[in-house]
């Protein structure tokens, strides 16, 4: 750390906890960082001349004789087109042995875009895979989380989604990542060839947990500089926030405030939102997409972490692992693109909403008939039908391994319909189906 | 005098301050910080000691920065112009902000001082007026924009002179007043209104007796919602919250709509700039953005301009109410505004109450949902402001304090249902939860018979007892098994997917089927219920099932067909030769 010629050193800590330290000082401003111990810390609350730093990298072996000198300013990042093909910690210093990035230093963590001033969303960002494509479709510009348990294999789905997306740059940015999935990571961007457009910021489990509060907003802070100033498309991918959120009600717990539900702090909802507001179609092309994963506790959505993304993100997505047809599917029940009628059917062919819905309601009869099943009663013919669709529909449409274009999706479904329902079992316009239903 | 103060404390927006002067609960204050002003509010006051909520982020802020008190609480600027804006939750005009990003202590008009209005007068020298009585008209657009007596004036007034018609600006006298004493007291196209405080200057307020029309079957129809109502509309998310409440303010049948965008998505309210300008109101062909104001303040603009947005909202739909017109106020979410409340009390190391919400919740909530309401003007004729909030239940469950504290003050409730939703049922409403009270009040009834169809209200009663009873039928079919049931219960259960199918569900995404108008709900009830009074007999479940499902269908490829199309028509006849041959 710089330090500046005239900064004064302060030698005396009222109090230290796990997370925070507390000493009085003057003519500190909020969100300032300061040195305590050689180690980054933030101010987070003042009262009188009395400061509260929250130290990132934990208060383990500090000592209340220990030297502070405060910056002068809240968290920066030098962004350049330097920033490209690099891999940094989260205090964006970087960690693949090259040079420090030279350019303007910008606060993190900066003002919001003035809604008026932000564009509607309309480019689809396609990906190959039909669970999403089809009946998810996503949009520049969108945020939208990945739902998963933990051993659902998420950030290989979200790499592989990155790569095959057709924008300028990639950032990651990792929290609490295992030292094994930075390395795929790391791996996966190598051998696609796509290093100069990916930039990483990394935490990894082995760091300190508080660090992680400065992952996403070092990565936005990027992507708007390559976004608003550059006009490009970036895609962000942030995992896994759970953790993200673990480490904000660890600094809430130990400032002592009052936790809401599931020890959470009472303005998970807000903190969250100022992340993934950041998605953003800007007037002049640019646009920051956010894909995010959000780990559960077995499958549990109402806890408070995932259910203030829920209502925060454009949708979400589900990874199941469907026993019939042996695949990780993405769930066309739970999962959803609200963006999706943006596009679908003006970016792609006229008839993809009404096939989706049709789909998806098949899908779900065949789901009753399973449970009738199970129960023991006797299947109906249409019901045999269901389930026989439900398998080639899980296999050629909602598995993750699917890599085919929309249209050709569009006449998987019609194909799929055709050959075990009428016309009018599938529900489907009058129109469409004179158009589109295959000829025997 | 104003009062001035240091600041002495920070924890994120929650400001202390030192005070050397007299401040009240709610003033408005200015802490400097650098050559930026941070505009807060006061929310406690202790000896000395204010504690303040800052409507901008606090960073850089440090202890000792100087700080101005207002006099005034926070209020909103009433006059011609309010009608198309886009205003923060604090009434700035985010449409003349420059750059692309907010930027910290900036606050802009809300009005233009330049532009001229074409005013005519309405009272004349000599008339005795009071607060909210209308002087002079003014065109704002297509609207017929009233120029009052303010809100705030006390007593009785003596009309000195009114200015001719002509154009002015905002700004210039267009009348000249006498109170009780004698004094003179000019008045302009504006005043300012402490935003936290209810609009009187009515008469009386009735209770509503006609209903407001959406188009959207399952309101309408089963549950309508008044004209001066609440309603609100609590659901997890994916449940198509915004979706039914955008349809809302796409059909709602009112003059004016205010939609407040409180802590929720940013690219939601982009979807009303970029669609409002373009798409027409069904009711009177216009651009909906000719009825339509927003005050948007979402999820990531400061916390505390949050549950000021919905105050602001509220204000500028009584002004309007003031000049006898129809008012809907959508705000989506109350949830967000409740959490803002939240995150306050909890800074500020209150006792909480439940899920560490402020004690308090359950009276804000309902003195909110009481502003609302259809109200007998001074002058005789009617207003009325119609709330429609949405709640945002945490984990979708409807027993959390937001979602209680609403279904006290609310009397129309549209619970969205998860299970519905994931089977693509939209919209997503639980016929058998939700319901309206309005449907009690014997004049509401009275209206409904005559504004629709005599014996209506029977009719819905019985389309929802259709759908309870198929539930039933539909749990003994699982429990016991297709061939374990007899007959009727498959009937049954297939005559609720019928209303189910086609008076329930509704494609908010086809341009056909959206909107349903209130004769067009008649008729497909009619007809459905016809079906449903038919006699048919089957032979076994199969065939009973494959053909309601080809009657769903023909009665869906209705509900996408024109009114009375040559199409619609036919479909309709295919229904009847079924009916007419039997089954």
């Amino acid at each position: 750390m710089a330090n500046k010629a005239y900064q004064k050193t302060y030698t005396q800590l009222e109090a230290i906890t796990k997370a925070t330290v507390s000493l009085r000082a003057q003519g500190v401003s909020n969100d300032e960082l300061a040195v305590v111990d050689g180690r980054l810390s933030q101010v987070v609350k003042t009262k009188g001349d009395l400061i509260t730093l929250q130290v990132f990298s934990g208060t383990e072996g500090i000592p209340n004789n220990a030297a502070v000198t405060f910056l002068g300013e809240p968290p920066t990042l030098h962004v350049s087109e330097q920033l490209s093909g690099r891999f940094f910690n989260a205090y964006g210093h970087p960690i693949d042995g090259g040079p420090e990035v030279e350019g303007e230093i910008r606060q993190i963590g900066g003002p919001s875009v003035n809604p008026y001033k932000r564009k509607q969303p309309s480019e689809i960002i396609p990906t190959g895979i039909a669970g999403i494509d089809l009946n998810n479709t996503l949009v520049s510009g969108q945020k939208i989380p990945f739902f998963a348990d933990a051993d659902q294999p998420y950030n290989n789905v979200m790499a592989q989604v990155a790569l095959r997306a057709d924008v300028d740059k990639i950032i990651l940015g990792g929290m609490g990542l295992t030292n094994d999935d930075y390395l795929y990571f790391k791996h996966e961007f190598e051998s696609a060839g796509a290093l100069d457009k990916i930039i990483s910021f990394v935490n990894t489990t082995e760091q300190p947990p508080v660090e992680r509060l400065l992952i996403p907003d070092m990565a936005l802070t990027a992507a708007e500089y390559f976004a608003v100033d550059k006009n490009e498309k970036v895609l962000v991918l942030l995992t896994d926030m759970t953790l993200y959120a673990d480490a904000l009600s660890i600094v809430s717990n130990r400032m002592d405030q009052i936790p809401s539900k599931d020890s959470m702090p009472g303005s998970l909802y807000s903190d969250l939102a100022k992340i993934y507001e950041k998605a953003v179609q800007l007037p002049d092309g640019g646009s920051i997409t956010i894909i995010a994963v959000t780990t559960l506790n077995d499958g549990d959505i109402t806890h408070a972490i995932p259910d203030n993304t829920g209502y925060i993100t454009e949708g979400q997505l589900y990874l199941r692992n469907d026993p019939d047809s042996g695949k990780v599917i993405i769930d066309p029940f739970r999962s959803l693109s609200r963006l999706k009628q943006l596009v679908q059917g003006k970016k792609t062919r006229d008839d993809h909403s009404q096939v989706m819905n049709a789909s998806v309601r098949l899908y779900s009869d065949a789901q009753n008939a399973k449970t009738k099943l199970e129960n023991g009663f006797d299947l109906s013919d249409y019901d045999l039908r269901c389930l026989d669709y439900a398998k080639d529909y899980a296999t050629e449409i909602l598995a993750i391994d699917v890599n085919i274009n929309i249209t050709e999706m569009l006449d998987t479904a019609w194909k799929l319909f055709a050959k075990y329902f009428s016309p009018a079992e599938t529900g489907i316009k009058q129109v469409f189906v004179d158009k589109y239903w295959p000829s025997k | 005098m104003k009062s001035t103060g240091k600041v002495t404390g920070i924890v994120s927006n929650l400001v202390t301050v030192e005070c050397n002067g007299p401040v009240s609960q709610n003033e408005i204050c200015f802490i400097k910080v650098g050559d930026t002003k941070l505009m807060a509010e006061v929310i406690k006051v202790n000896g000395k000691s204010a504690a303040v909520q800052v409507f901008e982020s606090t960073r850089g802020l440090k202890n000792g920065d100087e700080v101005e008190f207002e006099n005034r609480m926070l209020e909103v600027t009433l006059g011609p112009g309010l009608l198309s804006s886009c205003y923060d939750g604090l009434q700035n005009d985010l449409t003349t902000m420059t750059g692309v990003f907010l930027k910290k202590g900036e606050y802009t008009d809300p009005l233009n001082h330049e532009k001229l209005w074409d005013f005519t007068p309405l009272a004349k020298e000599g008339d005795k007026v009071v607060a909210a009585d209308w002087l002079g008209n003014v065109k704002e657009g297509w609207l017929d924009h009233k120029i009052m007596v303010p809100f705030s004036f006390k007593g009785e007034f003596t009309v000195k002179c009114v200015a001719e018609a002509g154009q002015y600006n905002i700004d210039q006298t267009i009348a000249v007043l006498v109170n009780e004493e004698g004094e003179e007291v000019k008045v302009n196209m504006t005043q300012k209104w402490p935003v936290k405080v209810a609009v009187k200057g009515y008469k009386e307020k009735p209770r509503p007796n006609r209903i407001m029309e959406t188009g959207v079957r399952v309101i309408d129809t089963l549950n309508p919602i008044a004209e001066g109502g609440t309603g609100f509309i609590p659901g997890p998310f994916g449940c198509g919250k915004t979706v039914l409440q955008h349809a809302i303010a796409k059909q709602g049948d009112a003059d004016v709509i205010v939609m407040a965008a409180c802590g929720e998505r940013a690219n939601e309210v982009v979807e009303i700039f970029t669609e409002f300008p373009e798409l027409i109101d069904p009711h009177t062909g216009r651009h909906l953005m000719e009825r339509t104001t927003i005050i948007c303040n979402t999820s990531n603009m400061p916390v505390a301009a949050r549950e000021a947005s919905v105050y602001t909202a509220m204000t500028l739909c009584e002004y309007y109410r003031a000049m006898g017109l129809k008012v809907l106020l959508l705000a989506d979410s109350t949830s967000r505004w409740a959490q803002a409340l939240r995150e306050m009390s909890n800074r500020m190391e209150e006792l909480p109450g439940a899920d560490a919400f402020p004690v308090d919740l359950s009276a804000i909530i309902s003195n909110f949902y009481a502003r609302a309401g259809m109200v007998v003007l001074n002058n005789g004729q009617t207003g009325a402001v119609t709330f429609l909030g949405t709640v945002s239940p945490a984990g979708g469950n409807l027993k959390e304090p937001v979602t209680e504290s609403t279904k006290k003050a609310a009397r129309c409730f549209y619970a969205l249902e998860q299970n519905r939703a994931d089977k693509k049922r939209y919209p997503a409403v639980n016929p058998i939860d939700s319901y309206s009270k309005y449907l009690e009040y014997p004049e509401i009834r009275e209206h409904l018979a005559e504004r629709i169809a005599p014996g209506w209200v029977e009719m819905v009663e019985k389309a929802k007892n259709i759908v309870r009873k198929g539930r039933d039928a539909s749990e003994q079919i699982n429990i016991l098994g297709d061939d374990g049931v007899p007959m009727t219960y498959h009937e049954l259960f297939w005559k609720s997917e019928l209303v189910d199918f086609v008076i329930l569900q509704q494609d908010a995404f086809d341009s056909i089927d959206a909107l349903c108008p209130i004769e067009r709900q008649r008729f497909m009830l009619e007809l459905v219920l016809r079906i449903c009074d038919a006699k048919f007999e089957f032979e076994n479940f199969e065939e009973c099932r494959n053909f309601f499902k080809e009657l769903i269908n023909t009665l869906r490829q209705m509900n996408y067909s024109e009114f009375h199309s040559e199409a619609f028509e036919n479909y309709n006849n295919q229904i009847n030769n079924i009916l007419n041959n039997g089954k």
